[in-house]
């Protein structure tokens, strides 16, 4: 054992409340808890669907409780919030450069939207046609 | 003398970590609200017909070799991004003791959650 006694600065549990822009980041991270969630209750799903049509009827129907719509409602504005987080920092990450210029950061940003749109849409379709 | 100053690297394996947090979060991104929306809201609450999302459809789906690959990403990868969230939340709300028992405990909650969608769709296919 060492008897070197390191001074460690103390750190309060609630250090994120106490400005927004913590707050903010601590919400992102939260996210995190929820979309875990929303990915175990599908794959519980694919069990349900693996078990047969009576099976997988019966989960259906168990995404109608009003915790299960609770639940769901958390995650997408969450789910939203990560979203608005990932796209604000895609210019960070892509940085193109074209003909010695750098891509102006609201045409990445507003591209990525776009393909969100586009990809809502999509997923929108391929479920309801 | 060169001899001496050989350094050996020591390999780290944050970037596969890395590479899935990133896909992961992509895939979170795009596609996460939407297949909120439409499992979690519009179908249980009968805004929408349930439509494709029934069970001939999805087992359909889910037992080519496509929809078993799209299925698996589609519920496994994001997995990889909010695991990795959490292990590095656990370090900022101040938790100390283990981190490496930390992070195997997250990394593998997510991989044990992919073995399990792999080996059902395995099972279905």
């Amino acid at each position: 054992m060492s008897k070197r006694k390191p001074y460690t600065r103390e750190l309060p549990t609630d250090w994120w409340m106490k400005q927004l822009f913590y707050t903010k980041y601590m919400i992102r991270e939260g996210s995190s808890v929820f979309i875990t969630i929303y990915s175990l209750i599908l794959a519980w799903g694919l069990l349900r669907l693996s078990q047969g049509e009576v099976a997988f009827n019966a989960w259906m129907t168990s995404l109608q409780s009003p915790v299960a719509i609770i639940v769901h409602f958390i995650a997408l504005g969450l789910a939203l919030y990560h979203t608005v987080t990932w796209f604000s920092l895609a210019p960070k990450a892509v940085d193109l450069w074209i003909k010695g210029k750098r891509l102006d950061d609201k045409i990445i940003v507003t591209g990525h939207y776009a393909t969100f749109a586009v990809a809502t849409v999509f997923c929108l379709l391929v479920i309801m046609l | 003398m060169s001899e001496m100053n050989k350094k050996t690297y020591v390999r780290s394996h944050e970037p596969v970590f890395w590479g899935l947090f990133g896909a992961g979060g992509m895939l979170t991104a795009f596609l996460t609200p939407v297949m909120i929306l439409l499992t979690g809201l519009l179908i249980p609450l009968g805004i929408i017909d349930q439509g494709n999302f029934n069970y001939q459809t999805l087992h359909g789906f889910a037992t080519t070799w496509y929809g078993a690959g799209i299925t698996l990403v589609l519920i496994a990868l994001p997995l990889w991004h909010t695991l990795h969230r959490i292990f590095h939340a656990l370090h900022d709300l101040g938790i100390k003791r283990g981190r490496d028992w930390q992070q195997v405990l997250s990394y593998g909650f997510a991989f044990a959650v992919t073995v399990f969608v792999f080996t059902l769709l395995l099972q279905m296919y």
